[in-house]
């Protein structure tokens, strides 16, 4: 039957085309037509993924900026019908709310810390990956584990391997395997992210946490980017008696600036979006046990948090932190620009 | 400096573990590289040819034998230390440098006593550059220089810190066939002028012939003949080494000898006293047939190719061991348009005798 069918629709779509190309039909409207089909059937092709996009890219971004620029925007207020003008109040709003001030600075900080971190380690890494022969698979395979594994999930484990559970003891009742190792090399318990934790020792435990986390996937980069490297130039460079260091950095570096530049620049942009990985060390409240404030917030958290009832806020935040990765992003293009060899 | 093979021999393990075949490269192979000579090692592609020439650039070790430059053994020594320039198949040249920082690399490399001022490296770059004709492209990136200009940049930078010996992966195999022709003869100038020993690897025996002072013919990792090019085009010691030279090929026939008479498809075409009684192999090369009436060796004609300095004729005769008979005769020879037959007489010294068995050669007195 659908061989039958195959063939009747064959023959109908022959008869078809033919009618459509017979030398009679030539400047005659349905010929317009099929030409017509030709040169914008690209866009018919395109048409599915150009809706899908419209509605959950262009749309969304469209109505950030215009929620963003309606004073004192919420959804409520718009479902039932209120009206807004146009204006800078969401703005200011947000510039002048001091928790904007600490999301900023804790972004900046995370983000200028581990992005020079986890890149300079993810080299060092791929370089050792690439240069040894035993185990190299399943070491990928290890250094690969966070990239697959929930954030959520692995800032538990880093919670608990900080963490220290103070009892009425003389010790505490449960140690973290990090004070575990301080103690064992001599040094005192610390206090990383309990009640009372220093600032610097809640960054640090979100600095070894993002660093780790971003490592898979900047080692599987660089290491693709380092087994592609014809390794006729090595063998030139030896023949040629050009010391190690030398050849990584006038060879090595060289021929992986493109990854480089991926793996920075990309870096950049998953710092300035930091917040699922202090949610999951530090829990929604974003801060040690005791704060009154947010003390780790992050400009996706600030986003998130306004997000439930005041959207134009939110929006205007939003926008405020496109505005500066793009600037980032096009400093970081102009300089890979300069340093990248392509 | 005189490059001394000393029972060299290169074993590459299986890669197949269980079976345990091991490859033998190069096998036992000795030769002395006179100085200041250029040499072609040849060879079908996994004759061990370019084992032999990483062998002796110290990029590979050999599993047995010895490789001296001059008199120092330098079979242990690295590749830095062996004073060696190596110009790679695919040229291997940094592309993130310009032809000039390329240049420029391997003496930004010395250290101690060799260590240069940046003039005296930037005269040595320009001094080399001019040598290889491509001085106006220092400030250019690999990517914008065409095949030949990259491989005059290799060059350059093999020979920009004074190597004691030049090694040269298939130089030409690049190149499109008229800057084959060009580069070829340039290898040649630069190496004249230079006087360094040369050592190059190819697969085409007519470049191996154009420009080597002496040919090493390789087979399955053998030597099999060693000598000045024309000598063993005109003497070839096996029946490989007679089909290897040569274009167009030695033309091979079944054929027997009785009573020191060489018959070919039970025609008597060439006396060759001295040899038993037995069946050989019998190539002829395509300039070592006569055209003549009352010749022995009769053939079919099955095309003329004229190529206004000779003409070139195509033939078949029962007992041809190759697709063809290619004979090369004379411009004023004329075939007949309706000419089916022809016939020859052969050259002495153009006819070599090979065993059937060991594809040895058998000699026999010319007369």
């Amino acid at each position: 039957m659908a061989e039958k069918n195959a063939t009747l629709l064959g023959r109908v779509w022959q008869s078809i085309s033919a009618f459509f190309k017979e030398k009679i039909w030539q400047g005659f409207c349905v010929n317009i037509l099929y030409k017509k089909f030709d040169r914008y059937k690209g866009w018919i092709y395109l048409a599915p993924a150009i809706v899908l996009l419209l509605i959950f890219t262009v749309w969304p971004i469209f109505n950030t900026v215009r929620m963003a620029f309606l004073e004192g925007y919420t959804t409520m207020k718009d479902v039932r019908g209120d009206t807004f003008s146009f204006g800078l109040g969401n703005f200011t709003r947000v510039l002048e709310y001091k928790g904007f001030l600490t999301a900023l600075k804790n972004t900046m900080l995370l983000t200028v810390l581990t992005v020079p971190i986890s890149t300079f380690l993810a080299l060092l890494i791929a370089v050792c990956l690439n240069s040894i022969k035993w185990f190299s698979r399943a070491l990928q395979t290890i250094f690969f584990l966070p990239y697959v594994t929930n954030s959520i999930a692995i800032g538990m484990v880093f919670a608990a391997m900080f963490n220290m559970i103070i009892g009425g003891g003389a010790r505490p009742d449960f140690i973290g395997v990090v004070n575990i190792v301080i103690e064992a090399l001599g040094g005192e318990y610390i206090n990383w992210m309990n009640e009372g934790a220093e600032y610097w020792a809640m960054i640090t435990v979100m600095v070894v946490y993002i660093v780790w986390n971003a490592l898979p996937f900047k080692i599987l980069i660089l290491l693709g980017g380092l087994q592609s490297v014809n390794k006729q130039y090595y063998e030139a460079a030896k023949v040629d008696a050009t010391p190690r260091w030398r050849v990584f950095t006038r060879i090595t570096i060289p021929l992986l600036s493109p990854m480089l530049a991926y793996v920075i620049i990309t870096g950049f942009i998953g710092g300035f979006k930091e917040y699922s990985s202090i949610v999951g060390v530090f829990g929604e409240s974003m801060r040690a046990p005791g704060d009154p404030t947010y003390t780790l917030d992050t400009m996706v958290g600030f986003i998130y948090r306004a997000i439930s009832n005041q959207e134009g806020t939110a929006s205007a935040a939003a926008l405020i932190l496109f505005v500066i990765i793009l600037v980032v992003t096009m400093i970081n293009l102009y300089v890979s620009k300069k340093k990248t060899h392509y | 400096m005189k490059v001394e093979l000393q029972n060299l021999t290169k074993i590459f393990p299986s890669r197949n573990k269980k079976s345990g075949e091991e490859v033998v490269a190069v096998n036992n192979f000795n030769f002395t590289i006179p100085d200041g000579k250029l040499v072609g090692l040849l060879g079908p592609s996994g004759c061990g040819k370019s084992t032999t020439l990483y062998m002796i650039s110290g990029l590979q070790k050999p599993s047995s034998g010895k490789i001296f430059f001059g008199d120092e053994d330098v079979t242990e020594l690295t590749p830095e230390n062996r004073g060696i320039g190596l110009v790679f198949q695919n040229y291997a040249l940094y592309p993130h440098m310009t032809v000039k920082q390329n240049i420029l690399f391997p003496l930004q490399n010395l250290r101690g006593a060799d260590k240069l001022l940046k003039e005296e490296m930037l005269a040595r770059a320009y001094e080399v550059a001019k040598l290889v004709q491509i001085d106006e492209l220092m400030d250019r990136k690999p990517s914008e220089l065409s095949g030949g200009q990259q491989q005059r940049v290799a060059i350059a930078r093999a020979l920009v810190k004074m190597p004691r010996v030049l090694l040269l992966d298939e130089p030409l195999s690049n190149l499109d066939a008229r800057l084959r022709l060009q580069t070829r003869e340039e290898i040649r100038r630069i190496q004249k002028e230079t006087g360094i020993t040369t050592i190059f690897v190819t697969h085409d025996q007519e470049e191996a012939m154009s420009i080597s002072d002496v040919i090493v013919v390789m087979k399955l990792g053998v030597v099999q003949q060693t000598g000045k090019p024309q000598q063993i085009y005109d003497d070839p010691c096996n029946l490989f080494v007679a089909k290897f030279l040569g274009t167009p090929p030695i033309n091979v026939f079944e054929g027997e000898v009785k009573a020191e008479k060489l018959y070919i498809g039970g025609e008597c075409v060439l006396s060759v006293p001295g040899v038993a009684d037995k069946a050989v192999y019998v190539g002829i090369r395509p300039e070592g047939f006569i055209p003549d009436e009352n010749g022995g060796l009769s053939c079919e004609i099955l095309g003329v190719d004229v190529m206004g300095r000779d003409v070139s004729i195509v033939s078949k005769n029962a007992a041809m061991l190759t697709p063809s008979v290619r004979s090369i005769v004379d411009a004023d020879y004329s075939v007949a348009p309706d000419q089916k037959q022809i016939r020859y007489t052969l050259k002495p010294h153009k006819v070599f005798l090979f065993d059937k068995e060991t594809e040895e050669r058998i000699y026999f007195e010319v007369q």
